[in-house]
């Protein structure tokens, strides 16, 4: 099966740039081994939040001393200039999926974790709750209703971490008929489950009537991730209390993120790409002409045939790098790494402290073409947290990165 | 290192990380299911320690491996949970789950009454008895036996196929030999049309995958053993690959056989395909294809991709050859299980739980307006024909009613 680029990695990177090519007229396949990190996602989506352990507020501003530090960072790669036009592009990207975002690449606001502390981040999905400012609420009371039974949401840290900020709330619980049917099995109480319950309409009106009747002069209403993944949005409900309802992410599964997931590999179907899923790579072979044949563990010596590649198999959680006891490999093509070969300076002593191996990754030049023995391989490319040079923890940058070197790999292959 | 401390079925790699519970179609409707991953990697560490700990709501599990798509670390969950049923389960008992299970005996029996088993099965005090007696629910509507088996017709046809100098062998599964010979012919028709002849397997059995489902692993492996003797001797012996137009007799005959039940296919498995993969290989010699003739006239099809389908990743043969009709407009729903997963939809324990299953594609197939609705199972055929107002073919069988040639 002939394609213009096959992309191995079906998560944040893999899709954005698949829907940037075959929204050109480009015939391109994923291949993904299971779903993808989106389903741990906060519902936000970061650019750049420190530089050398320094917050910053504005991302763009920050791109050059990042580069000085950090010459071989993503985005000194990409260069700033292109580091702008490639964040607007993201955002109305996103939003042609179905994936509005609130936020600017300028200017960082903050989201709220699932225990109540504020995070600078770049866009946010607008059902979720945000601040502008890093030390206050855009309220001064609240009311948090929790699904009874929930495990995955935590009010209370939430109520006491508001209450710092100068922000009052009321815990409230939310308890219909129709949730004890999911109930009986409460380890499996999840939000995807919770938000198809209340696609029931009689179920939804419930559920307003009891924030209705419970918020108690509060500005807004709070609460968990649980709401809105196919069907009775948020602003419905806002509409049907006469109140602005938000909700703070969950544990996982995060709905947000998989919702977003969703939208984006049905955008990126419905235009013609084809997207194989729970499918894994198991073999390249580069032809004389410089064209790539891939062979999968589904499809046996079916061969999949394109000029570009892009690998977008992810970091060590996805194993798009794999940590064996003396060095780090890319278990797909045994692609040159950047790492230590000694395995005591991978990590810090104190965990929260910046650890070298969150910069570890797969080396490339600076068009993010990958290298084996030290040789570029042409029309190869690496997107996404499988790249080395970044820390997504400790400077903010894991989705930015993403949706950054996607579009500047696309750009790349559009160009020939 | 890693290959050493890890299971057959890899349980240990499972980093708990929920995603398989997201898609497990059972969870949704049914709380009395532990899940994917509770009944499946959690539940086999204990299991392991004490057979007690087995959970008889394990059978609730439809075997639809959407949980093995959706594992990001590669676990065989779908797999871990059916081989603890196969370990611990209680032993099948009811008379009901038998004549479910073994679709061959009742095959047989009812093809020799055909005109007198379907209306009867169709009437409502039939059915009122079924669910009463044997708990087969009320609602379901009965797949037609035929009067004369697919076998029959296609022994009076061996010396034409014979003269075609590429020959296949065709496994074409109890619905197709007791319910639907007609999609056989229809096989038989597209495969000559590309200049392919079409034989029969040496004393085909049950594929055993309602078998493996209602408990009966003895006679599944039985079986299995005798399908894998006639495959290998078509296969090995006279170099004539397997091709079958049921996905889910194709998952069992690769799959379900080494995972589930021991049974080693390694040599043949490559040679066992899917009736649209083995066209599509055909691809490579345009010629060949053109031979296919189909109608110009614009036609809306829906394309629902049958859980089995999805797990072997194959459903991208079957659009390739749909997308070589001129004039369609194709659709496809890949994320949805239509729920009656063989015989489990059939139980009055699990029919309401399988209606609800079902609902979001029933829906999406209603508000499709399509011309056709096509699937390559035959009891989510079943599924379909009975919740939506649509009737559900075979790929084969609508690309043989287009067919101008």
């Amino acid at each position: 099966m002939k394609f213009d680029t096959i992309l191995i990695g079906g998560g944040l990177a893999g899709l954005t740039c698949g829907i940037q090519l075959v929204g050109q007229g480009k015939k391109c396949l994923i291949v993904s081994s299971g779903q993808s990190a989106l389903h741990f996602s906060s519902g936000s989506f970061d650019l750049l939040n420190q530089v050398n352990g320094e917050a910053i507020s504005n991302p763009i501003e920050a791109i050059d001393r990042l580069s000085i530090l950090n010459p071989s960072h993503p985005y000194a790669k990409i260069g700033k200039a292109n580091v702008v036009s490639y964040a607007r592009q993201a955002k109305a990207l996103l939003e042609r999926t179905g994936v509005e975002t609130v936020g600017e690449e300028n200017k960082n606001h903050f989201r709220i974790t699932p225990l109540g502390i504020l995070k600078p981040t770049w866009l946010s999905v607008p059902d979720y709750a945000v601040s502008p400012d890093d030390k206050a609420l855009p309220w001064k009371k609240v009311s948090i209703f929790n699904i009874a039974g929930f495990l995955d949401f935590h009010p209370t840290f939430i109520c006491e971490q508001f209450e710092k900020m100068g922000t009052q709330s009321d815990i409230l619980t939310i308890d219909t008929p129709e949730l004890d049917i999911l109930r009986r099995n409460p380890s499996e109480l999840r939000a995807t489950n919770i938000s198809q319950l209340f696609e029931n309409e009689t179920a939804f009106r419930n559920l307003a009537g009891i924030m209705r009747k419970g918020r108690n002069h509060s500005e807004a209403i709070i609460i968990p991730a649980c709401l809105g993944l196919n069907g009775n949005s948020i602003s419905k409900l806002s509409a049907m209390i006469d109140c602005p309802v938000y909700m703070i992410p969950t544990f996982p599964p995060s709905l947000a993120g998989i919702r977003s997931q969703r939208r984006m590999m049905k955008y990126f179907q419905k235009s013609g790409g084809y997207y194989m899923l729970g499918d894994v790579v198991n073999n390249i072979q580069i032809a004389p002409d410089g064209s790539f044949q891939v062979t999968t563990g589904n499809h046996g010596d079916v061969r999949f045939c394109s000029s570009n590649l892009v690998l977008a198999t992810g970091s060590f959680f996805s194993r798009g790098i794999v940590a064996l006891r003396n060095k780090i490999v890319e278990p797909v093509m045994g692609l040159d790494t950047y790492s230590s070969d000694d395995r005591n300076e991978w990590y810090a002593e104190n965990f929260f402290d910046d650890q070298k191996y969150q910069y570890y990754g797969v080396k490339t030049n600076d068009t993010f073409q990958v290298m084996k023995e030290g040789k570029v391989i042409e029309n190869f490319y690496a997107a996404g947290a499988i790249l080395s040079g970044f820390n997504p923890l400790k400077e903010g940058c894991g989705s930015g990165v993403s949706l950054l070197t996607a579009l500047h790999i696309a750009g790349q292959i559009l160009k020939k | 290192m890693e290959a050493a401390s890890i299971s057959h079925n890899n349980f240990e790699q499972c980093i708990k990380c929920t995603i398989c519970t997201v898609y497990c179609p059972v969870l949704k409707v049914n709380p009395a299911f532990p899940g994917p991953k509770h009944g499946g990697p959690d539940h086999e560490r204990l299991r392991l320690k004490n057979p007690e700990f087995y959970d008889e709501a394990l059978k609730y599990c439809l075997n639809c491996k959407r949980c093995e798509v959706a594992c990001p670390s590669n676990v065989k969950i779908g797999d871990i949970i059916q081989s603890a049923r196969i370990k611990h389960q209680k032993k099948p008992g009811k008379i009901r789950d038998f004549l479910l299970a073994h679709t061959d005996f009742m095959g047989t029996m009812a093809t020799s009454f055909a005109p007198l088993i379907n209306p009867v099965l169709g009437l409502g005090i039939s059915k009122a008895a079924l669910d009463g007696v044997l708990s087969i629910d009320r609602h379901r509507a009965f797949p037609k036996y035929t009067g004369q088996k697919f076998e029959t017709w296609m022994k009076k046809q061996a010396e034409t196929q014979s003269r075609y100098p590429e020959q296949v062998s065709y496994f074409h599964g109890c619905y197709v030999n007791y319910n639907n010979p007609q999609l056989g012919k229809d096989l038989v028709k597209i495969f000559n049309a590309l200049g392919i002849g079409v034989q029969m397997l040496k004393n085909e059995k049950c594929c055993g995958v309602p078998l493996i489902s209602n408990g009966y692993i003895g006679k599944a492996q039985k079986n299995g053993k005798s399908n894998l003797k006639a495959i290998r001797e078509s296969v090995m012996d006279k170099n004539i690959p397997i091709v079958a137009s049921s996905s889910s007799c194709t998952f069992t005959l690769r799959d379900e056989y080494p995972h589930l039940l021991d049974i080693d296919n390694t040599e043949v498995r490559e040679h066992i395909e899917y009736a649209t993969r083995y066209i599509y290989r055909l691809f490579s010699n345009p010629d060949r294809i053109k031979k296919l003739k189909f109608t110009d006239r614009k036609l809306n099809v829906v394309y629902h991709v049958p859980c089995h389908m999805k797990k072997m990743g194959w459903e991208i043969y079957t659009i390739e050859l749909l997308k070589l009709i001129p004039n369609i407009k194709l659709t496809t729903f890949d994320s949805n299980c239509c729920g009656i997963a063989g015989t489990y939809g059939f139980k009055k324990e699990n029919y309401k739980a399988s209606q609800e299953i079902g609902k979001p594609l029933f829906d999406m197939i209603e508000r499709s307006g399509a011309d056709y609705v096509v699937s390559d199972c035959e009891t989510c055929k079943w599924q379909i024909d009975m919740s939506t107002s649509q009737t559900c073919h075979h790929p084969l069988s609508f690309l043989a009613q287009i067919l101008t040639n």
